[in-house]
């Protein structure tokens, strides 16, 4: 039971931070609530598709077909992160004065909600495809004990639901002159954190370069197997025994929506100077 | 002539060239073969086949890798090249049992 609820936990660990940090982020944008809420049924539904298809995807493009399509999935999530954290970046002065957003504003939070339920949907889609499949084999196993396993599997569920709310209902404390460039910082990495995830994916297919592997290794000071490694993992891609080809996908993610969001906040503080 | 003598001198180097496979077989949540050996320095094409009904997860931190592999199927994953030593991996699902490690010699 102790195993099971582990396992689940890492799998729901991901997803709820992720769904934590952007309804934080998002509080502001009238209906985002809903939006996300319709994000994380489109991913529960698509988790259960994509694991029946495990095989299917699995034997595409010569047996690396999971990787390439765990790539897919965690590039156009990070498309959606910059898009996001770029946006806010444009509105902060509107968002942050706690105003409705009103005319062509809200066409654009109607956009940015869309995008929501985009990286909502894929998170849990990747993340969740993978419990259905773990708990899948629980109950198809039939060799007793799936009550106990199941248990497990449901607290495993609610304990990494409970950081994702810990960390939305600590992110709402956070004063509003430093709250967008808090969630922006986390959204931020987030994002590289999964460019150099679609990286490990792309190396293990052999579609790319590994270049150093490891670059480092830490696994001794903080393995990813504890606690504050599994965390850190999902907030910033921490890797213990990261490939350099994974140092350069998180670097240039972390560096392009950084300059990005510079560029679009720029002119918007020069006009309000004027 | 020259050109068809200078293909079958590439030959045995395009034959090298192709990467030796590896295979572990999944039996009953464990690995078959609990410890590979494989050459160091190189980079190889790694079989996994699952012949339980149940899905497992290939997972090793130690080689960075990670991969689902549904009930009766093969899965491909790359390893390496890999410095001398070893590293273990698990069945995720079945941690208890599926155990195994690959040495790099």
């Amino acid at each position: 039971m102790f195993a099971t609820a582990i396992i689940v936990f890492r799998e729901v660990l991901e997803a709820s931070i992720i769904i934590g940090i952007l309804a934080a982020a998002t509080r502001n944008i009238p209906g985002s609530k809903r939006w996300l809420t319709a994000g994380l049924l489109a991913g529960l539904v698509g988790s259960g598709v994509v694991a029946a298809s495990t095989d299917a995807i699995g034997s595409l493009a010569n047996g690396i077909g999971q990787e390439i399509f765990n790539a897919i999935v965690l590039g156009i999530a990070v498309l959606m992160l910059a898009w996001h954290n770029i946006w806010v970046s444009s509105h902060g002065a509107v968002l942050a004065a706690n105003a409705k957003l009103v005319g062509r504003n809200i066409r654009d939070g109607n956009s940015e909600c869309s995008v929501l339920l985009v990286i909502v949907g894929l998170a849990v889609l990747r993340e969740g495809s993978e419990t259905v499949l773990f708990l899948y084999g629980i109950a198809a196993s039939g060799d007793g004990g799936q009550s106990s396993m199941m248990l497990g599997g449901m607290v495993g569920m609610l304990l990494g639901i409970a950081v994702g709310y810990t960390l939305y209902a600590g992110l709402l404390r956070v004063p509003m002159r430093w709250f967008f460039a808090a969630t922006g910082v986390l959204v931020l990495l987030l994002a590289a954190g999964m460019a150099s995830q679609a990286a490990h994916f792309l190396i293990q297919a052999d579609l790319l370069p590994s270049l150093a592997a490891p670059l480092w290794d830490t696994s001794a000071v903080l393995p990813e197997s504890s606690l504050p490694g599994m965390l850190l993992h999902s907030l910033i891609g921490y890797d213990s025994r990261p490939a350099g080809m994974q140092i350069v996908f998180y670097l240039t993610a972390l560096i392009a929506i950084y300059t990005g969001m510079k560029l679009v906040a720029r002119p918007r503080q020069a006009t309000i100077r004027k | 002539m020259k050109r068809l003598l200078l293909i079958t001198l590439l030959l045995p180097l395009a034959a090298h060239a192709s990467d030796t496979d590896y295979k572990l077989v999944i039996n009953d949540h464990r690995f078959q073969t609990a410890e590979l050996t494989i050459p160091s320095g190189t980079k190889i094409k790694l079989l996994i086949e699952n012949q339980d009904a149940t899905p497992e997860e290939f997972d090793s931190h130690p080689l960075n890798r990670e991969k689902a592999i549904a009930g009766h199927s093969t899965a491909t994953i790359y390893i390496g090249p890999l410095t001398p030593g070893r590293y273990s991996f698990t069945g995720e699902f079945h941690e208890a049992t599926a155990q195994g490690v690959i040495v790099a010699e």
